[in-house]
């Protein structure tokens, strides 16, 4: 369902893409790339709207006439985004909700591998794997 | 429950065998290797509980979380009392801080007490550094098996 899925560190470089394969994959990681500012933008209004529920689900980030772009932040600032066809009509708010769940569970399982060390590249199969069955979906 | 103690037991060995096997010139980097242990474990740590409840509004915010929550899970119990001087210096103490308990109380080993508190020390910084928040993180004992943890938040 998703078309692309990014994990950002909290320095804003990213630790994980992957899109699915396609000839202009570059697309993927500028789309990814300038939907970094709205999260920051997002992160950073908190403040001002203390009574909007502070959630770690960001929503819509926003929408190209292609795709459309959903964030999340976790708590230690690791950024998920993904990326949905605009033609997949049938993705409920829902449905991005549990991906992005889905994702952090599985990058909280990876950053406890005493093998992994914070900040690195992710290289983890499983995690690997989790996020290849979010791409395949339909 | 056996649970906890397995982890007190486990941490005992640990000061305990850095200690001895640490070479004539190393033994003052025993403190810091400990510290350096408990930062990993506290990054680790944060990320799993912070997993499910909402952002933080700032810096007193993640401090309570710290002193609630996270001193929940780990030591079965809450921070007796959090001091600030609202400029960056946190107080956190702790009447009967897990690891001291099983020492008796009185003058006797109060010198090798902090060689305790270095793990704990080390994950606090962890824990705040994963949430960013950079600072350094001190212990001391005054009386046993009371502590006191002094955060010094790093501004840049």
């Amino acid at each position: 369902m998703a078309v692309c899925v990014a994990v950002i560190a909290k320095e804003n470089y990213p630790l994980f893409i992957k899109t699915v394969p396609t000839d202009n994959e570059l697309k993927f990681y500028y789309t990814v790339h300038t939907s970094l500012d709205v999260v920051e933008e997002k992160i950073s209004s908190v403040g001002k709207n203390t009574n909007d529920l502070r959630e770690l689900y960001l929503g819509l980030l926003y929408p190209t006439e292609d795709y459309k772009v959903y964030g999340y932040v976790t708590n230690t600032k690791v950024k998920f985004v993904i990326v949905v066809d605009s033609s997949n009509a049938t993705l409920r708010d829902n449905e991005i909700r549990t991906m992005f769940k889905k994702l952090h569970n599985a990058y909280v399982d990876m950053l406890c591998n005493p093998f992994y060390k914070p900040g690195e590249n992710i290289t983890s199969k499983m995690f690997e794997n989790i996020v290849l069955s979010m791409l395949q979906q339909d | 429950m056996a649970d906890e103690v397995i982890f007190e037991f486990l941490h005992m060995e640990m000061v305990a065998h850095t200690h001895r096997e640490a070479s004539k010139e190393e033994k003052d980097q025993c403190i810091s290797k400990l510290e350096a242990l408990g930062f990993r474990v506290g990054q680790s740590l944060i990320e799993r509980f912070t997993k499910d409840c909402s952002r933080f509004k700032d810096e007193l915010d993640t401090m309570k979380f710290l002193c609630k929550e996270f001193w929940n899970v780990v030591y079965k119990k809450q921070i007796d009392n959090l001091r600030t001087n609202h400029q960056g210096v946190y107080v956190l103490q702790d009447n009967k801080f897990k690891f001291l308990v099983q020492m008796s109380t009185g003058k006797q080993y109060m010198e090798s007490a902090p060689k305790y508190l270095a793990f704990p020390c080390g994950m606090i910084r962890g824990a705040l550094s994963n949430l960013g928040v950079n600072c350094i993180v001190t212990a001391e004992v005054s009386a046993m098996p009371a502590c006191k943890f002094q955060i010094q938040i790093q501004r840049t």
